[in-house]
């Protein structure tokens, strides 16, 4: 039984380090260090073709031509910034998965935050009035009375 | 007073909140961005498709950059089906008066090319054999056929993704030319 679960274990460890990787062997670059480079690279990248994946996952020939062509300007010795850079200055801040801070992102950027601070104000703001209600209505010295002999009448447990 | 003006605030909310929605409902996420828009046309030199019916020069950033003509630029190839919706508009507009029209053969083999011209007529003063598609990164595109729309100047001013379509041209291209050549 436990040599069953240790093997349970092993496929699922096995499955997750695949993930949906589409690099194909022969784009690997021998240095792993710029092939490190690479793949954090190509996370961060649009596949423009599929648009919600990353190149790295995709395989559409674009992807695959981007891919190379990151994996070219590393080994021309860009940082990676650079090729950023590079693939932005043809494709535009779309190509970048993250988009970047700038005026034009700000509300995509700070809109939860701020609905979440509205939503806090709202909150606070409700229950303190519903707390301190100035025109609460409060008893007369009549209702006091009649209260006081209901709760006076009432008979003691067992009483009766 | 003031409170029953606040009982309005969430009505408002609503109202810019669906607004909003509503304007986003009307955009077309398929609508690509380029980058190359009110900029210079990218840096390429392609070599000519060998056996084209037409030159036999191939094509560079220069073609685009010289004299004062607006030129189009076509991505397409043989093996795109809606390159070959799109070519009698091509056609059509490559033989409009001041506009010159440029193509690049994306990632195609010369011989399929050629032939394709052959059938279907070449519409294109020049053509650029982009084999690896570095070109096409170049320009920013996503797939073919794309069209861009470049000024005297040799500044990029539409990209349209897809096949042209009559409203398209009607719509966009048609009077931008225009706008152009004034």
């Amino acid at each position: 039984m436990k040599r069953f679960w240790a093997a349970i274990l092993v496929a699922c460890s096995l499955l997750a380090s695949q993930s949906s990787l589409a690099i194909r062997p022969d784009e690997v670059l021998a240095d792993p260090v710029l092939e490190e480079r690479a793949r954090e690279i190509g996370k961060q990248l649009r596949c423009l073709v599929c648009q919600n994946q990353s190149i790295d996952d995709s395989d559409a020939d674009l992807a695959r031509d981007l891919r190379i062509l990151v994996r070219e300007r590393l080994q021309q010795g860009d940082t990676d910034d650079e090729v950023l850079a590079y693939m932005k200055a043809r494709y535009g801040d779309f190509v970048l998965l993250k988009p970047p801070m700038g005026p034009v992102t700000y509300l995509l950027w700070f809109g939860p935050a701020l609905l979440g601070v509205a939503g806090i104000v709202a909150v606070v703001f409700f229950f303190r009035r519903n707390r301190e209600r100035p025109d609460e209505p409060t008893l007369t010295d009549a209702e006091r009375r009649r209260i006081a002999e209901v709760i006076g009448d009432r008979p003691e447990a067992g009483g009766t | 007073m003031v409170r029953r003006l606040a009982y309005l605030l969430p009505f408002l909310l609503l109202v810019i909140v669906a607004g909003y929605f509503l304007f986003g409902l009307e955009r077309d996420p398929g609508e690509l961005p380029s980058a190359l828009l009110g900029k210079p046309v990218p840096a390429f030199d392609l070599p000519a498709l060998t056996g084209a019916t037409a030159s036999e020069d191939g094509m560079n950033t220069d073609d685009l950059t010289s004299g004062r003509d607006v030129k189009l630029v076509n991505f397409f190839a043989s093996w795109c089906v809606p390159c070959r919706a799109e070519h009698p508009l091509i056609t059509r507009l490559a033989g409009m008066d001041g506009v010159r029209m440029f193509g690049i053969n994306y990632k195609d083999a010369p011989e399929d090319a050629t032939g394709w011209l052959q059938r279907l007529g070449d519409p294109y003063e020049r053509i650029g054999a982009d084999r690896t598609g570095r070109a096409g990164i170049e320009w920013g595109i996503y797939g073919v056929p794309e069209t861009f729309v470049v000024d005297a100047d040799g500044i990029v001013r539409m990209r349209h993704a897809g096949p042209l379509t009559p409203e398209i041209v009607e719509r966009e291209l048609l009077p931008l030319i225009e706008e152009l050549q004034r």
